[in-house]
């Protein structure tokens, strides 16, 4: 059996890439060992934010949450999409200091944004503790339910002929595929979309890094938006200390998904209660209610971290092997763009944002298979 | 931090004489459980005081009084954060109690299988309906159906036609033969005390069937009838109460997030009630669906062995682990569901009641993991509790992993759950 | 005349007079309603009566999801269907 495209991994990124390629008319086969949308995708908090980290961070998760907007009509109810935006609540003057510059970073971006004086913000959202400096709101940002979107992606490739197998790979190099069972599978090319787990890569310079997650009953109307603390940036930045942010998500269901934390060095799946205590006590800090609401589980996820915090998308030396790895925090806004763009480049299509500056090529090293 | 030589989590009969073997010892014994007093289901009563219509329960409480085991109550454990340490709650408030010895005697819950109707007000599990009348509920003059499978209906029946519900009927999946099979084995068992049919006497009259089930409850905003079958024949017996659990399911999430070694869905435990973890005990339901008398007894065995009276532990076992394991056997024979029970749910009949999944949205999904993910089944409040076992029963679905907390608890305990002085991580921006 | 042991709880603002050691599902259930309404609005009450499956959930004094089948009630007790 030849395939055009090999893609490795079954998570969003993978299921993204494979609708992206399929419906263009490529044979594809996507090859996932365990069950599709189980890993990070299943952890991960599935908000659609535009983040301006970095410019090249910013087109990127401007130019995916756009497809993410033309998709939402196609979208199933499991997907669970609701525009809710994103508001980002400023502790302090010196937070607050900062908005207008970012204000204007995403006016020249071209994202819809506004400012909230404290009055405003306290109306937005009642629960927040008073005598907050005020708060940006970007009300395009969306929540999307991961597992059940990735299922989408995954479905509409399957009905453009793609095929799922499942089955650990243990070598992706020179357009051939080996399985454990030693099986041998021949491709034009492969796009390792692996997540964080880099067995396949292992030269790469990805870091796990550990988040933490707490879901609650069903308290609707108690939040409206996605609402993140400025200070988030700061923290999700750092590239050594463990550290905690606010960071609360409505979901359709009424349900209130309370991040967020980042820890390196800690591959333990299991809860450190340290960190999960740190996180809540922060979250309450902010929204005294969520103190007396039903926690109904805590689970743990592993975002894959680059040095520059920018994903890895595109060729290798080894001309047909591609990356969509790398995602960090933002895997689930930016898969429908990584895929658009992996797209583009297979298919020798114009882009609608340059692929430079997630180029693999960035990153220094030897090897990218195992040879 | 509190601090127990023993500590015995479920204070039904199990925990009941663990405690009070233990505590024949001078050593510190704590006995807890989430309701307000001991008893478990099969004993649950509002109060302390004797109840002259069950002297065993009785002396088994007067023992524990007089054994000097410290009780408490209202209490539910809900993290294990570390070896030799479990996380409790009580209201709003979090303890971290540490022991030298674990003893589990979490007990059961009834099995619950989806029917069409199965969520209608009304309808509940049989011990479900006798708790609530035991919780003040007036079921005199009401019409009860009583059904599904295993010795649980008839003491159900019992307990509720002495509260002058009106008894419908019980309806019982089992055949009559595998009735008549368990029957005799109770006779000859030392399993007296393990109610089932004795009860059947007080039954006052109420027709009995065998190789019945249930298939649908009808009714619009609560129950008005039950439609039952014995395969040929279909018929609906009005009634205001369905009372209706399938046997019996064993609660072994603690023991699952101690991580202690499974034999099926049982924990595995050595002639001393000993886990694969060494310090770690488990007793009545959680090792084997055996009834009162394997619970009483294996509590002993473990309350004895938690205390190093070894001898005693082991005689014991010599003396009753046979007739037990063939109780045990018999239990299982003579309950054993129907084929017809897994095919009652219509496509459209809910099998998740915490978020409402329904039957024919599972079909397309061939684990738990994938259909959890995809249709929130299991993601509710319960966590799996109920529906975990039916799509076992249904799908041959393992439930995965358990998770602290072992139920919701407000946000505010969770933070209470860090063992340490809360001390901030590094860098909180 | 309310008995010395009879206490008055309100269920979806109706008062009730119920006996002491009754559980806030018994009142529920004495009340003829339902203890939540699922998430696709079905009525439901409880179950299992031991604390494990959650259908009991009610809003007692305000604070939703809280499991009436172990609960007594008390003087004064607020219980709403929760929605
Ligand atoms: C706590 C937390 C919160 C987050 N919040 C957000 C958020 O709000 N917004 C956002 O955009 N992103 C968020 N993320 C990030 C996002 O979840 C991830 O970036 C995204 O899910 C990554 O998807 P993926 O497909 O790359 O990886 P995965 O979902 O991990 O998929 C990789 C797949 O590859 C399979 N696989 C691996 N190796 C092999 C092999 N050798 N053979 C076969 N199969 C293999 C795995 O089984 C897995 O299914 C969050 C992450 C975490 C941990
Ligand atoms: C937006 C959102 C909302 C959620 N809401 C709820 C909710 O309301 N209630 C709730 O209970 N949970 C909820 N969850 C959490 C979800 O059900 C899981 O609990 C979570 O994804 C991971 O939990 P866990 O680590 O406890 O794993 P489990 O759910 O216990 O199991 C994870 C499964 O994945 C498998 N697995 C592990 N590693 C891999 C891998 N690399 N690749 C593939 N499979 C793997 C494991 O074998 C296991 O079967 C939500 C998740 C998200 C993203
Ligand atoms: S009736 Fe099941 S938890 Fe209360």
């Amino acid at each position: 059996m030849h395939y055009d495209v090999i893609i490795i991994g079954a998570g969003i990124v993978g299921c993204a890439c494979a609708r992206e390629c399929a419906t263009a008319g490529l044979k594809v086969a996507i090859i996932e060992h365990h069950i599709p949308a189980a890993a990070t995708t299943a952890a991960g908090m599935g908000h659609i934010v535009t983040m301006d980290d970095s410019p090249a961070q910013l087109a990127l998760t401007a130019y995916s949450r756009g497809l993410w907007q033309q998709l939402a009509p196609q979208l199933p109810a499991s997907a669970e999409y609701e525009a809710c935006g994103t508001l980002w609540v400023a502790a302090d003057d010196e937070e607050m200091a900062g908005v207008s510059a970012k204000q204007s970073v995403y006016t020249a971006a071209g994202i819809a944004s506004s400012t909230l004086s404290p009055d405003v913000l306290a109306s937005a959202e009642p629960a927040l503790r008073r005598g907050l400096s005020g708060g940006f709101l970007v009300p395009d940002d969306a929540v999307v339910y991961p597992p059940a979107s990735a299922q989408y992606f995954l479905q509409q490739a399957q009905a453009s002929g793609t095929v799922l197998l499942q089955a650990r790979v243990i070598r992706a190099a020179n357009h051939s595929v080996q399985l454990a069972d030693a099986t041998i599978l021949h491709t034009g090319k492969i796009i390792i979309a692996t997540g964080a787990d880099i067995s396949l890569t292992p030269t790469l310079p990805i870091q796990k890094r550990k988040g933490h997650l707490l879901i609650t009953d069903r308290y609707p109307g108690l939040i409206h938006h996605q609402i993140v603390e400025l200070g988030y940036l700061k923290s999700a930045h750092k590239l050594t200390a463990d550290s905690v942010a606010f960071n609360v998500q409505p979901r359709q269901t009424g349900q209130i998904l309370i991040g967020s934390s980042r820890q390196y060095g800690n591959d333990d799946p299991g809860l450190d209660q340290r960190i999960l205590a740190a996180m809540l006590e922060r979250a309450i800090s902010y929204i005294p209610a969520l103190a007396r609401v039903s926690g109904i589980r805590a689970w743990t996820g592993f975002r894959a971290a680059t040095p520059d915090k920018l994903p890895l998308i595109g060729p290798t030396e080894d001309h047909s092997v591609f990356l969509a790895m790398g995602f960090e925090g933002l895997g689930i806004t930016n898969a429908t763009g990584a895929a658009r763009l992996l797209a583009d480049h297979l298919l020798l299509r114009p882009s609608a944002i340059p692929l430079t500056p997630y180029l693999p090529e960035r990153i220094k090293q030897e090897a990218y298979a195992h040879a | 931090m509190t601090h127990a030589e023993v500590l015995i989590v479920g204070a039904g009969p199990a925990g009941i004489a663990a405690a009070t073997a233990a505590a024949r010892t001078s050593r510190s014994v704590l006995l807890l459980d989430d309701n307000h007093a001991p008893g478990g289901q099969i004993w649950r009563t509002d109060s302390l005081a004797p109840n002259p219509r069950d002297r065993h329960r009785d002396a088994a409480l007067t023992s524990l009084q007089q054994s000097g085991a410290q009780l408490l109550f209202n209490t539910r454990v809900c993290d294990a954060p570390a070896p030799g340490i479990l996380t409790t709650l009580s209201g709003e408030a979090i303890t971290h109690i540490e022991y030298d010895k674990l003893i589990l005697a979490t007990g059961a819950r009834e099995r619950l299988l989806p029917f069409p109707g199965w969520t209608l007000p009304g309808v509940s599990g049989a011990g479900g309906l006798q708790a609530l009348t035991k919780g003040g509920f007036p079921i005199a003059g009401k019409r009860v159906v009583v059904a599904g499978t295993g010795p649980l209906l008839i003491a159900v029946a019992a307990h509720l036609a002495a509260a002058h519900a009106n008894i419908v009927c019980v309806a019982e999946q089992a055949t009559l033969t595998q009735m008549a099979a368990f029957a005799s084995a109770i006779a000859s068992s030392p399993a007296k005390i393990w109610q089932g049919i004795k009860f059947r006497a007080q039954l006052r009259g109420a027709p009995y069937h065998t190789s019945t089930w249930p298939i649908a409850a009808l009714g619009d905003t609560h129950l008005t009838s039950v439609r039952l079958t014995d395969g040929s024949r279909t018929w609906e017996e009005p009634c205001d109460y369905l009372a209706c659990g399938f046997h019996l399911v064993p609660n072994t999430e603690l023991a699952s997030l101690l991580g202690c070694t499974f034999n099926g869905d049982f924990v595995a435990v050595d002639v001393l009630q000993r886990t694969s973890i060494g310090n770690i005990y488990c007793a009545g339901e959680p090792v084997a669906i055996g009834g009162l008398d394997a619970a009483l007894i294996q509590g002993e065995i473990a309350g004895l062995a938690a205390t190093d009276q070894l001898q005693q532990a082991q005689a014991l076992h010599q003396r009753h682990a046979t007739s037990l394991q063939r109780f045990v056997t018999r239990l299982e024979a003579a309950f054993r569901l129907r084929p017809e029970l897994l095919t009652l749910a219509h496509p459209e009949d809910i099998v998740c009641r915490c978020e409402d999944v329904r039957f024919e949205q599972l079909v397309p999904y061939t684990s738990w993991t994938a259909a959890k993910l995809q249709t929130r089944c299991g993601m509710g409040p319960c966590q799996g509790r109920i529906c975990g076992p039916a799509t076992q029963s249904l799908f041959g679905w393992k439930p995965t992993s358990v998770r602290a907390p072992l139920s919701p608890v407000p946000v505010s305990a969770f933070i209470q759950f860090d063992l340490r002085t809360p001390t901030a991580p590094q860098e909180i921006p | 005349m309310p008995t010395p042991d009879a206490i008055t709880v309100a269920v979806n603002g109706q008062p009730l007079q119920v006996a002491r050691g009754t559980t806030a599902a018994a009142a529920f259930a004495l009340a003829s309603a339902p203890c939540r309404l699922s998430t696709t609005g079905d009525p439901r009450s409880g179950v299992c009566g031991m604390g494990i499956c959650f259908e009991c959930r009610a809003i007692v004094d305000g604070v939703r999801h809280v499991r009436t089948c172990q609960l007594p009630c008390y003087d004064g007790m607020k219980l709403e269907t929760q929605q």
